[in-house]
């Protein structure tokens, strides 16, 4: 009897794998599949090269007057000369540690809250939402602690992004949370007037939202009463926000099993503790990734306070574009503000899809 | 369930003692909801007497008297015949009907690039599929605002004068006042045209309803995309050549400083619709892509194995049920491209916020009246596309068995 020995396997053939296997496989597929990555390729060997000559090779890096920009490519002498305004606007060079500490407090509490594992997370965050803004005022407007006094209106740039955004949401969430609340009510009045507020700020357009605040708030107000841009900025954005907040949370209250609240309501608890013990806790956990996404776009639309003068990193940028001695540098402004932008929006979207997979627990709803 | 227990206790004999009337749950209620609403009351008035002291403190008689004096002011674009002699009731209109335009020329774009995008997002093409994700990337995450500011100030207005213009083809032209192109002139006898295209239109409409009614009968189907483009582009094309071309094209041509004749679109209107389309287009592609996979695999494997060619599959299985996915945030992203297009005001083009709530604010001081109707245009505007959408919502919503 013949004995038959196995062979041993072929090795696939050479146009199935490795790299020619992945370019027939992902690029040249198909005659169509194979034009297109042609012309991509052709329209990216046109600008990439282009735009790396312009931003780096040909780039003024050093010096500290336009004339240091003699070639032709970009110009970011303009951002180091500007560098220290657009962070912190016109806030006094040596009282800057001032907001260096308040940044490096709020960095670590944020530090601490995202880092897994980290115990005493509720205070962590009642610090930061509660405490840490007093501190962080106190520490920029100074008048007290023998902090010497410097006005709102020398605040600007990054720092300004940053508090009008941060300051925005914190206010907006308590006030939200109530109006999704009090639009999922069996109060027949109580819903109206939450659906109304709701549909009313979501609406209208932020800029005028802003115009109403810096025009018309004044008028609510007793005569006499008057209070600083900043704030009435602040107000506009907060009532403006908590209506978006209200939505997002409304989607976590919905997410929440109708179970939970009728075991609570068998347990015997009332109301508001049905809400603050059990239901709540659920709800805002599901929408942590919805609120930062709602926070994304209030960064970027803080960038409309610039209309009403104030100058945040947007409105600083675009101001120094105007001086005299620095004309012609429009691109270089907003490459840069834009590369902050989109650092500071672009890591909190990732943030929020890896918290949204975290989150995950696979019994959402019913 | 609950008559269950009502029936269970009622059999012990034993009636659920009532609770006294200040923890009745619907007393409660009705005390929570008349304080509330005084609440309100109270507030609203408060801000009412403020407002009314103010204004009188300021020398201002508030009301809509101010919308018959004349505005005194120029406005760069209307679609409608506007001078500074015209009332302030006129830059009211202008400055809607120029919201209105860059709205929708804004939706129109930023729906087929951000089509365009999230199929390129989705191809089996790596590279293109790349190109796609970085694009999303980028403009979503850079503020509306900026962009605006970058395509008029960077890109806009460093364009040459006039006079060294970009040319294509010597019919449209490109300079720092704006884009100049060709403008049809519509003849005698176009009438024609417009009545064929018309005529069209109706026969398309007739012929599709009458398709799908024969399908639902009998199961036989009809090319009616072939038929209809047929039709579309025979008829007024038939029209057009019996009537003898009646269609000029007036030519922008350089005259002195400046261009004369054919249609400009001013470098505002260019910056703000461009700005608004690439922003919008990044989100609307990623709304289109998650409808593509929300459609389950199974279903265009079910699909082919019924012997749908490929392209009946997309159209009558796949984007139907994508479509249902895909409507809900599209509405909120054309919404928000409109309440976006108040922006203009950054750049000085002149739509509702810029001209209204803001130059003929600044002339009559009419804060109150002139916030307010701002506000409400873009709230009813807001109003009626959720109501639209929301009944065309209900009326394609899936019927669950």
């Amino acid at each position: 009897m013949h004995e038959f020995e196995k062979h041993p396997d072929l090795p696939p053939p050479t146009s199935q794998m490795g790299v020619v296997g992945w370019l027939r496989k992902n690029l040249f597929s198909s005659i169509p599949n194979s034009i297109m990555t042609v012309i991509a390729l052709y329209l990216l060997y046109l600008t990439i090269p282009a735009m790396v000559e312009w931003a780096l090779i040909n780039a003024d890096w050093v010096g500290s007057s336009r004339e240091a920009c003699s070639s032709d490519g970009a110009c970011w002498v303009f951002i180091y000369a500007r560098i220290n305004q657009f962070l912190y606007g016109f806030y006094p060079v040596e009282e800057q540690w001032r907001v260096n500490l308040g940044a490096a407090i709020f960095v670590v509490s944020l530090l601490l809250l995202v880092i897994r594992g980290v115990p005493g997370k509720a205070w962590i965050g009642g610090f930061t939402l509660l405490i840490f803004p007093v501190i962080a005022f106190f520490l920029f407007s100074g008048g007290i602690f023998g902090l010497e006094k410097i006005s709102t209106s020398n605040w600007g740039g990054l720092m300004l992004t940053l508090i009008l955004s941060t300051v925005g949401i914190v206010a907006a969430l308590p006030f939200g949370i109530l109006l999704a609340l009090g639009r999922r009510s069996d109060m027949p009045i109580v819903r109206a007037l939450c659906v109304s507020y709701i549909e009313l700020w979501r609406g209208v357009p932020l800029i005028t939202v802003l115009f109403m605040a810096s025009v018309m708030l004044p008028l609510f107000l007793p005569s006499g009463v008057n209070f600083d841009k900043l704030l009435r900025a602040l107000v506009g954005i907060a009532l403006f926000q908590s209506a978006y907040v209200a939505e997002v949370v409304r989607g976590g209250l919905q997410a929440i099993a109708k179970g939970q609240s009728e075991a609570a309501a068998s347990l015997g608890l009332n109301y508001r503790k049905t809400m603050a013990l059990i239901v709540l806790p659920q709800a805002l956990k599901v929408v942590i990734p919805g609120l930062v996404v709602t926070f994304i776009e209030l960064f970027k639309d803080t960038t409309l306070v610039s209309i009403i003068s104030l100058f945040d990193l947007l409105g600083i940028v675009q101001s120094a574009l105007t001086d005299p001695s620095w004309l012609g540098f429009a691109i270089e402004g907003y490459v840069f503000a834009g590369l902050l932008y989109w650092v500071f929006c672009f890591g909190m979207s990732r943030y929020s899809m890896h918290l949204e997979r975290r989150f995950e627990t696979g019994h959402k709803g019913s | 369930m609950s008559s269950d227990t009502s029936a269970h206790s009622q059999s012990q004999g034993i009636a659920p003692s009532k609770p006294p009337f200040w923890r009745n749950p619907r007393v409660h209620a009705l005390f929570y909801q008349v304080v509330l609403l005084i609440g309100v009351f109270v507030f609203f008035g408060y801000i009412f007497h403020n407002t009314v002291v103010n204004l009188e403190n300021q020398g201002i008689t508030t009301g809509f008297g101010f919308l018959d004096q004349e505005a005194g002011f120029g406005i760069i674009q209307s679609l409608i015949a506007y001078t500074p002699a015209s009332t302030y009731a006129r830059t009211f209109a202008v400055g809607l009907l120029n919201t209105v335009l860059v709205s929708v020329v804004g939706i129109f774009l930023a729906t087929i690039v951000g089509l365009i995008v999230g199929l390129a997002r989705l191809s089996k093409n790596w590279l293109i599929s790349r190109l796609a994700a970085v694009y999303i990337e980028t403009f979503r995450n850079i503020p509306l605002l900026l962009q605006i500011l970058f395509w008029y100030f960077a890109v806009l207005q460093a364009l040459p004068s006039p006079r060294q213009s970009f040319s294509l083809g010597e019919v449209a032209f490109l300079n720092i006042r704006g884009i100049y192109l060709p403008e049809p002139v519509f003849e005698s006898g176009f009438g024609v045209v417009f009545a064929a295209i018309a005529l069209a239109v109706v026969i398309v409409a007739a012929l599709a309803k009458w398709a799908h009614r024969r399908r639902m009968q009998t199961g036989q189907s009809f090319h009616t995309v072939w038929t209809s483009l047929a039709v579309l582009i025979a008829l007024p094309g038939l029209a057009f050549a019996v009537m003898g071309a009646p269609l000029g094209w007036s030519l922008p041509s350089l005259q002195g400083f400046n261009f004369t004749g054919g249609i400009t679109v001013i470098p505002e209107l260019a910056a703000l619709v461009i700005a608004l389309t690439i922003y919008t287009a990044s989100s609307i592609a990623e709304i289109v892509r998650s409808g593509i996979l929300s459609v389950s695999h199974g279903q265009t494997e079910a699909a082919s194995s019924l012997g749908l060619s490929t392209g009946k599959i997309t159209r009558l299985v796949v984007l139907p049920q994508a479509m249902r996915v895909v409507i809900p945030p599209l509405t909120s992203q054309y919404l928000n491209l409109m309440k976006n297009s108040s922006l203009a005001t950054a750049i000085g083009y002149p739509d509702l916020v810029n001209v209204f709530a803001g130059t003929t604010l600044n002339q009559t001081g009419q804060a109150v009246v002139i916030i307010a109707m701002t506000m409400s245009v873009y709230l009813t505007i807001s109003l009626l596309i959720s109501f639209f959408m929301n009944w065309y919502n209900r009326r394609s919503a899936f019927v669950e068995q």
